[in-house]
């Protein structure tokens, strides 16, 4: 199978992917330039980490237009695997692929460091190899990572089960000050109604070798193997 | 020649903590009185047309795909034609 991992102008953790995809998984990979209008090819796809445009208007606002994200969307809808890292989320709510939206921090602070979450109890593609309840430690870098929906939006979420991570402490409670930036329910990552497309604030590829101080973060990478293994869907 | 003056802000269920904290920082200035403060943005767009429907519609939809973000944002804005 083969990763593609889409590259816009600012994005800085393109190569951190490509190396987890390449080194640690032993899967195929290749940078997607965000001016490709084609995917063909690709078994899922990855939106980095960064500050795309530098963030200019709001996060994530100009990098939607990028001419590849035609081709995200068309894939995404395909049900095609999508997964969104920090400025990827930020990307794939402004690209409506995601509901909801990241705000400033409610401390105003850009927060970097490790934090925990909480992966919930559903079945998804992306937390097939974590058990419901089980806490990962995993580092954050932003400073827009306060998510917000509307009450019903998080209602109908929390119904379909599209909540899969939350912020919380070291044993597992979700507690409004394990909360890194005012996100709503302590939302660190969520998926779409399908299920196809998860985002995340917490970078999973600076935690998937036990070199970089943890690798609770791996899992989401081998999970998206696993379920590729198990329904192949090419770009 | 069309100016079209574009204002941005925060939907009123939506916190804002750059508000809120300039808010503080009015307090600590000794401007007590001061209950809210909501930061919005500003933009000025100039357009190549006299024609104020078209202008009207064309700022319009920008701002529906990209200005502002529904989710999160409302906006309004004046236009100023130079004929």
């Amino acid at each position: 199978m083969k990763f593609g991992i889409v590259q816009f102008p600012g994005s800085n953790c393109d190569n951190d992917c490509l190396h987890v995809a390449r080194s640690v998984l032993q899967q195929q990979a290749d940078l997607v330039w965000h001016e490709e209008t084609s995917l063909a090819g690709f078994d899922a796809l990855v939106l980095p980490g960064g500050f795309s445009y530098g963030d200019y208007l709001r996060s994530g606002s100009i990098a939607r237009f990028s001419p590849v994200m035609r081709a995200v969307t068309a894939f995404a809808n395909a049900g095609g695997l999508v997964l969104g890292i920090c400025n990827g989320f930020q990307i794939l709510t402004e690209a409506g692929l995601l509901p909801g939206a990241l705000l400033r921090n409610n401390s105003m602070e850009f927060h970097c460091g490790w934090v925990n979450v909480r992966v919930q109890g559903m079945e998804s593609p992306f937390m097939a190899t974590y058990q419901p309840g089980q806490v990962l430690r995993m580092p954050i870098a932003h400073g827009d990572g306060n998510y917000v929906v509307d009450p019903e939006t998080l209602n109908r979420m929390r119904e379909n089960g599209q909540i899969l991570l939350r912020y919380c402490d070291a044993k597992g409670d979700v507690a409004q000050d394990a909360n890194p930036n005012g996100s709503v329910d302590n939302i660190a990552g969520i998926c779409n109604e399908a299920g196809n497309v998860f985002a995340l604030m917490p970078h999973p590829e600076r935690c998937a070798e036990a070199a970089l101080g943890g690798s609770d973060g791996l899992g989401i990478w081998q999970a998206m193997v696993l379920a590729l293994a198990a329904a192949p869907l090419r770009a | 020649m069309t100016i079209a003056r574009i204002y941005i802000t925060y939907k009123p269920t939506v916190l804002d903590p750059q508000g809120n904290t300039i808010r503080e920082a009015l307090h600590h200035l000794g401007f007590e009185d001061v209950n809210s403060v909501r930061m919005g943005k500003y933009l000025e767009v100039e357009l190549g047309t006299d024609d104020t429907s078209k202008a009207h519609a064309e700022v319009e939809a920008m701002c529906q795909q990209l200005l502002a973000n529904p989710v999160i944002e409302s906006y309004r804005f004046d236009l100023e034609t130079d004929r």
